[in-house]
């Protein structure tokens, strides 16, 4: 039965592969091939430019800009988003008072929880972006977070929000937490779920209260999939296209304050029709995520605990 | 896969691209030859001239529409929706007996780029809204039809005038690209600044003339605790249709073509644009601007305005349709013309008024005889009628809204449009550089109107934005010289 296998098996992935190849492979090899042209977008031709649109983006600020904004995200959100969803699946999972016969629960109502927490990954990411930028909307009365505010009588914190420049971004990064949240707590509770009970029974017995438990067996017994979560949460603060677009003032404003190296190329390609300079800034992207996902592999890597 | 023959100097050459790559040695060879040119491929090239499927002419049909031949259009969906140029299509489906395919969307751009890259264009589009196609580029690239040819042609209402002479002079000045008039701009749009006749009659309010009286009335409403102004602060741009025509009236025309003509030091040497920003510092210091405007949209900061909470907003004619479900029955909407400076080289009563809603005729689509027939349909007075019955808004037709009845807000716009007279302002600005007008500058006026942007530095600013835009060869330029 061996003589023969890899033939057969080559046979059934032909079919999938050369499909793959024509419509994922070879757009992504032509990319660079068109970073190279002046190509419009609009008709079949263009000129060889050589590097001059790699040359053009180097020393175009407004992409530097872009780029600097998506290193802030990329510094704050992964962090904060993991954070608040080892805490809560922890606190779903271990985090409760000992009951009867139950050594290791959860609070009370976590399935309840779990439930809510998981609500905004089922929304599109369209429809998230719409109902926060109407939660900002500045008026104090049809902006349900100024007319919070006003109600519990802190009118001094009323703000106009995304058209603040100051702290626009900061609005939308929040949203991006809120909305990725529940996933890693579905994700972290399932990855607690098979960490053994003993362990953290034996821990218990010696005493351990609940923050030894989390610092000292949860987390190091997690990290591979702290670790995963860290490159995809990386990737989708690299990105931040669709919140970007929908909500910031201006497209990326006030004053440039929200753009995002992902909507500079949307306006390069189908606004300013340059679709080779566009694609120059895809590569730059795909070094910048590239780069990252490396360097994140490299250096959280541990010993694997086997249990 | 495309074919890519050296030919000339269009095009990629296939050796000259395998030449350059290896010796820059990107890309292997192997690879290269197989991917040359897949996704740039095919159309678009000029060597192929296909003549256009014709029928004969005659006194009704003067452009020689070929009966039957399928047509498609493409109409932008957005404020004016499309159910006018659905009724038109109607018209040429029933005269041609052809099919009529009607695409309507707020995505032309994104839809049909591709579209043009493959050499398969639509017959007619209405290239509007955010996302819409650069016709620059287009025109650029011989991609569209002259429409010399339906100018040229004998109007519907009567076969002895021509269309040319029906439609108004500025329709005719703005569709050009260089000497070329390709691109039909179906409506007017009327800017400036919109009010409630009932609200400013029941407060003794008079509809200030100056700059300087527009500054003591907003004291005036300030004081009985309305918001003198809103404007839709996620769109800058909207403040722009009334600034920058504000620049023209007070400093004149030929300076503000310097400026659409990115002439160096056009910012910065005329005097109108200091007068004019001052005039927004002092409002935005003043605090005459509803509080939280920076963040509206067009429909927020619209909604606000119907609602009573300000007075003043910045805007164009199709505000009427747009804003018609939170308008008061009796909210009695109207427009005033541009205000008046010191030493203004224009009378006073100038209008920004503007030929709106581009129509195009794709050159290499599969029926441009019969995309030009679908725009002269809609240049009768029937078709006319009912654009400004159906969304409330001028077209470039001349007297077309003779004896009808209009709603309170294009009436308003009538008139004043009829008492400018030949005292028009039209701006390319926003026409031809976007990336500068709504980006750059947007940030910027933004910024002045939330107080955080002193009047001079919005100037200097301004002016370096435009000068890099001059600098930059990857822009298409254009000049207009009236």
């Amino acid at each position: 039965m061996q003589h023969g296998k890899y033939r057969f098996v080559a046979g059934f992935l032909a079919l999938p592969l050369i499909v793959y190849a024509i419509f994922v492979i070879s757009p992504f090899v032509q990319a660079f091939q068109i970073s190279m042209t002046d190509w419009s977008g609009l008709v079949g031709t263009a000129e060889f430019v050589g590097l001059d649109n790699f040359r053009r983006l180097w020393e175009s600020d407004e992409f530097w800009n872009a780029l600097r904004h998506n290193i802030y995200m990329l510094a704050l959100i992964p962090v904060i988003t993991l954070g608040m969803g080892l805490f809560f699946a922890f606190m779903l999972n271990v985090g409760g008072r000992r009951k009867k016969n139950e050594v290791v629960t959860g609070v009370a109502g976590s399935k309840f929880y779990k439930f809510v927490f998981f609500f905004p990954q089922v929304i599109s990411i369209t429809i998230i972006a719409v109902i926060w930028f109407n939660i900002y909307n500045p008026d104090p009365h049809d902006g349900m977070l100024n007319s919070f505010l006003g109600t519990v009588g802190l009118d001094s914190l009323q703000n106009a929000w995304l058209g603040e420049k100051s702290i626009a971004l900061w609005c939308i990064s929040a949203v991006m937490v809120w909305s990725n949240v529940g996933f890693y707590v579905v994700l972290f509770s399932a990855a607690m779920a098979s960490i053994p009970r003993e362990i953290y029974e034996a821990a218990l017995l010696d005493g351990a209260g609940r923050f030894d438990t989390f610092f000292k067996i949860t987390v190091p017994l997690l990290w591979d999939t702290v670790q995963t979560g860290w490159v995809y949460m990386g990737i989708i603060a690299l990105d931040a296209f669709a919140l970007v677009q929908i909500m910031s003032v201006n497209m990326g404003g006030p004053d440039g304050a929200t753009d995002v190296m992902p909507l500079r190329l949307f306006q390069t390609a189908f606004r300013d029709s340059q679709f080779g300079y566009a694609s120059a800034m895809g590569i730059a992207m795909l070094i910048v995520t590239m780069a990252f996902a490396v360097l994140t592999m490299r250096f959280a890597r541990r010993e694997r605990i086997e249990f | 896969m495309g074919t890519t023959s050296a030919h000339g100097n269009e095009g990629l050459g296939r050796r000259d691209l395998i030449k350059r790559s290896a010796a820059i040695g990107l890309i292997t060879v192997p690879t290269m030859s197989l991917l040359t040119s897949c996704a740039t491929g095919g159309g678009g090239s000029d060597e192929k001239k296909t003549k256009a499927p014709a029928g004969k002419t005659s006194a009704t049909n003067p452009l020689g529409v070929k009966k039957g031949l399928a047509l498609e259009a493409f109409i932008f969906k957005g404020g004016l929706g499309d159910q006018y140029a659905k009724d038109a299509e109607a018209d040429y489906k029933s005269t041609y007996g052809a099919t009529v395919k009607h695409t309507g969307t707020q995505q032309v751009g994104p839809k049909l780029t591709p579209r043009f890259a493959g050499g398969n264009p639509p017959d007619v589009i209405d290239n509007s809204g955010a996302d819409h196609l650069n016709m620059n580029k287009l025109s650029d690239q011989g991609q569209l039809q002259d429409l010399k040819a339906l100018l040229d042609a004998g109007s519907i209402d009567d076969p002895a005038k021509k269309v040319r002479d029906t439609i108004h002079p500025s329709t005719l000045e703005k569709g050009l690209h260089g000497d070329t008039f390709d691109v039909l701009y179906y409506a007017f749009t009327i800017y400036g600044t919109w009010y409630s006749q009932k609200l400013m009659e029941s407060k003794g309010w008079e509809y200030p003339k100056s700059l300087s009286d527009m500054v003591k009335l907003c004291g005036e409403i300030k004081k009985e605790g309305i918001a003198p102004w809103t404007y839709a602060g996620k769109y800058p741009y909207y403040v722009h249709f009334n600034l920058f025509a504000q620049i023209a009236k007070i400093g004149g025309m030929d300076a503000w073509m310097a400026i659409d003509n990115l002439e160096p030091n056009a910012w910065t040497k005329n005097d109108a644009v200091k007068e004019v920003i001052e005039h927004y510092e002092e409002l935005a210091a003043k605090k005459y601007f509803l509080e939280g405007s920076q963040g509206l949209t067009h429909i927020q900061s619209q909604t606000q305005w119907t609602k009573g909470k300000a007075v003043f907003i910045p805007n164009g004619s199709w505000v009427e349709n747009e804003a018609a479900p939170t308008t008061p029955e009796d909210f009695g909407m109207a427009v005033g013309a541009l205000f008046d400076g010191t030493g203004d080289k224009m009378p006073h009563g100038s209008l920004r008024a503007e030929p709106s809603e581009p129509f195009i005729v794709p050159s290499k689509g599969k029926n441009p005889v019969g995309g030009m027939e679908l725009l002269r349909i809609m240049l009768s007075k029937k078709h006319a009628q009912n654009f400004a019955t159906k969304v409330k808004s001028l077209t470039c037709v001349m007297d077309a809204t003779e004896g009808m009845k209009l709603s309170p807000g294009l009436a308003s716009a009538s008139s004043v449009f009829k008492e400018a007279g030949t005292n028009l302002v039209s701006c390319q600005l926003q026409e031809w550089y976007p990336a500068l007008t709504d980006e750059k500058m947007g940030g910027l006026t933004g910024q002045l109107l939330t107080g955080d942007l002193k009047a001079s530095d919005w100037i200097k600013k301004t002016q370096e934005a435009a000068d890099k835009v001059a600098k930059d060869d990857s822009v298409a330029k254009f000049k207009r010289t009236s």
